[in-house]
């Protein structure tokens, strides 16, 4: 059996999660079993269901109030608790920020290997090796897990959400926690809506030093907008406090992975680059030639970003009218 | 309060990345190595918290070879108590952090932190499974921590936003970046330090249940496509039609 956590916020399943589930039924259909999904929390068994679209046979819903607060070890131990009811052999998470905290606490709980960051299937023609990136996106290992029990979080936007078209059925179960597993206290939690999250997100605008000052980065913003991106930074940008630290990519922040990757007055230093080389397409708008970020790119604009972003602007405004 | 800084010894965020032995082994030749980032961060947290809590200690460990002592030392100047190394090649995430479980669980600490990850095996792993293997609470990704007598109120980076959160210790913590400044030694600690215990201690036996087998760099670019800047728009353009991405 595969079983794979389905992270929802507040009853939502985010893209990771269903990339994450579809991942599981590929591995499900390669091995001739099935895919169970877990669910936590006061969730609607009708949208569970729905699952079943991504893949999933059956989902294991788990409600109750005290779930609907994320806690690594009330997870952990609802997860491997349905792991272990469901033999199952392959545990799939998405590695998100919680999918994190909650993997190497599943791992000892079950004595399984892990592996995080994964960005392949596995290959069992020798063993049970899966790639996953090492040194911050500047190299792959190939990694064999030996334990009966395997654990992947694969890395958000690496694998396609497929439609098997499926009926999951629900099962309500309850799980038996211990009191440890409720010690922390959640006292508020703020998410910013309406912005889409930067480890998730398709497209990214980024902009570096070279924006001069944080009153310019409104044509920034606007481009992201109208092409539905998400904005970043480079860390000295976040360390002026021109933009959130959230904002910042690279090796010392997030790595992301998107499809575009559009870098801005950024010069393309080692370590920025760790955190955004993985991106399938790469722009660079720079007004130095020489800039490192050129040697990454795919395409690439020799200029002041104050006189090209307008034109680009326009252009992308012109693009999503005629397409809308 | 007694406090372990869990810290791993990785090639600096400049070095080249290369492997030897048919790239089976990162090749460390002429690469300088360096405390990872985020240990060096929650090291220099722990230390502020030991400063506003007298008679509290801070202690480094390490999991490795006796090639990471440069950056047991640099924590020393820094300012920690002392340090442990326990001598063996950091094999996978599990066998590092059975290794700094059984220590921790013999010396018993009241609070440890560990790197968001560390910046060369990029696993995030370690610190939540020492929580697990000592039944304590982990949090991941704190940006700020406060200790008032036996509880931590902690700020961390959850996805698309931040959570507030309160938690008696014993307690598993991984540092964001923001969480502090990290310090540079004086010359007074780097003095110091060179007479700051550093015990060594020899593994437990723990096989490797994810080993690695090989490595592999990625593909280079193809090289860059550069558009005249008079001719910007055609950016998108090009996103649209050639690359299909917008
Ligand atoms: C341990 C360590 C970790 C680090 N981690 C990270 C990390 O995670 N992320 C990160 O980003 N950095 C990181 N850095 C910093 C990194 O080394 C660089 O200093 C940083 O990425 C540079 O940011 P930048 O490109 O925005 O600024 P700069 O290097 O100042 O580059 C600005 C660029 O803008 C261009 N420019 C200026 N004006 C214009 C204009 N009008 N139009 C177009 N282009 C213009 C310039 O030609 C230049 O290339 C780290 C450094 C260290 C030592
Ligand atoms: N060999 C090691 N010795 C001591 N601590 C380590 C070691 N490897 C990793 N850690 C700690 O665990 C964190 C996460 O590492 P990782 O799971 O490898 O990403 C690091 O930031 C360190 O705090």
């Amino acid at each position: 059996m595969i079983v794979v956590f389905a992270e929802n916020i507040n009853g939502n399943f985010k893209k990771s999660t269903l990339e994450a589930v579809s991942y599981a039924a590929n591995l499900a259909q390669s091995n001739s079993t099935s895919c169970v999904a877990v669910v936590l929390g006061n969730t609607d068994d009708s949208k569970n269901a729905e699952l079943g679209k991504y893949g999933a046979d059956k989902v294991v819903s788990i409600k109750s109030d005290k779930l609907n607060e994320f806690r690594a070890e009330s997870y952990a131990t609802a997860i491997a608790s349905v792991a272990s009811q469901q033999n199952a052999t392959i545990i799939v998470l998405s590695n998100t920020s919680s999918g994190k905290s909650i993997s190497g606490r599943i791992a000892a709980k079950l004595n399984a290997g892990v592996v995080s960051g994964v960005v392949s299937l596995p290959n069992t023609s020798n063993g049970f090796v899966v790639r996953k990136t090492v040194f911050s996106g500047k190299a792959f290992a190939d990694v064999n897990i030996t334990t009966p029990i395997k654990i992947l979080a694969i890395t958000p936007n690496t694998f396609d959400v497929k439609e098997f078209g499926k009926t999951a059925s629900v099962e309500n179960v309850e799980v038996t926690f211990n009191e440890k597993d409720f010690a922390t206290t959640i006292e508020n939690v703020s998410r910013v809506t309406g912005k889409i999250s930067l480890t998730e997100a398709e497209l990214v605008v980024s902009g570096g030093r070279g924006m001069k000052g944080p009153e310019n980065w409104g044509i920034i913003e606007e481009l992201a907008s109208v092409l539905g991106a998400a904005t970043a930074c480079s860390k000295p940008v976040s360390d002026m406090d021109w933009r959130p630290h959230s904002e910042h990519v690279g090796q010392t922040g997030i790595t992301i992975k998107p499809n575009l990757y559009i870098a801005i007055g950024i010069s393309g230093a080692i370590q920025h680059l760790a955190g955004v080389s993985s991106s399938k397409v790469i722009v660079a708008i720079n007004k130095d030639p020489e800039a490192p970020f050129f040697k990454a790119a795919d395409y690439g604009i020799v200029g002041d970003a104050f006189d090209v972003l307008p034109k680009i602007l326009e252009a992308a405004k012109k693009l999503k009218s005629a397409t809308a | 309060m007694k406090i372990l800084v869990c810290i791993s010894n990785v090639p600096d965020t400049t070095a080249k990345v290369s492997f030897n032995d048919n790239n089976t082994k990162f090749n460390s030749a002429g690469v300088q190595f360096i405390i990872n980032p985020y240990d060096e961060v929650a090291l220099t947290k722990a230390l502020e918290i030991a400063e506003q809590n007298a008679g509290s200690t801070v202690t480094v460990i390490n999991v490795g070879l006796s090639d990471a002592e440069p950056s047991i030392r640099k924590a020393l100047a820094i300012g920690a108590n002392d340090a442990v190394r326990i001598n063996a090649e950091p094999i996978d995430a599990f066998f590092v952090a059975e290794q700094i479980a059984k220590y921790a669980k013999d010396n018993g600490f009241d609070l440890i932190f560990t790197g968001r990850e560390s910046i060369d095996y990029n696993g995030g792993l370690v610190g939540n499974i020492v929580a697990e293997m000592l039944e304590m609470p982990s949090i991941n990704l704190i940006t700020s921590i406060q200790i008032d007598s036996n509880n931590a109120t902690m700020e961390r980076d959850i996805d698309g936003g931040k959570e507030k959160l309160s938690c008696a210790l014993p307690l598993v913590v991984s540092a964001q970046q923001e969480l502090a400044e990290p310090r540079i030694p004086n010359m007074r600690g780097i003095m110091a330090a060179r007479t700051k215990p550093l015990t060594v201690i020899e593994p437990s036996t723990v096989n490797a249940s994810t080993p690695t087998i090989n490595f592999e760099l990625p593909k280079p670019k193809a090289g860059v496509k550069l558009i005249p800047a008079e001719q910007a728009e055609q950016l998108i353009d090009l996103l649209h039609n050639e690359a299909r991405v917008i």
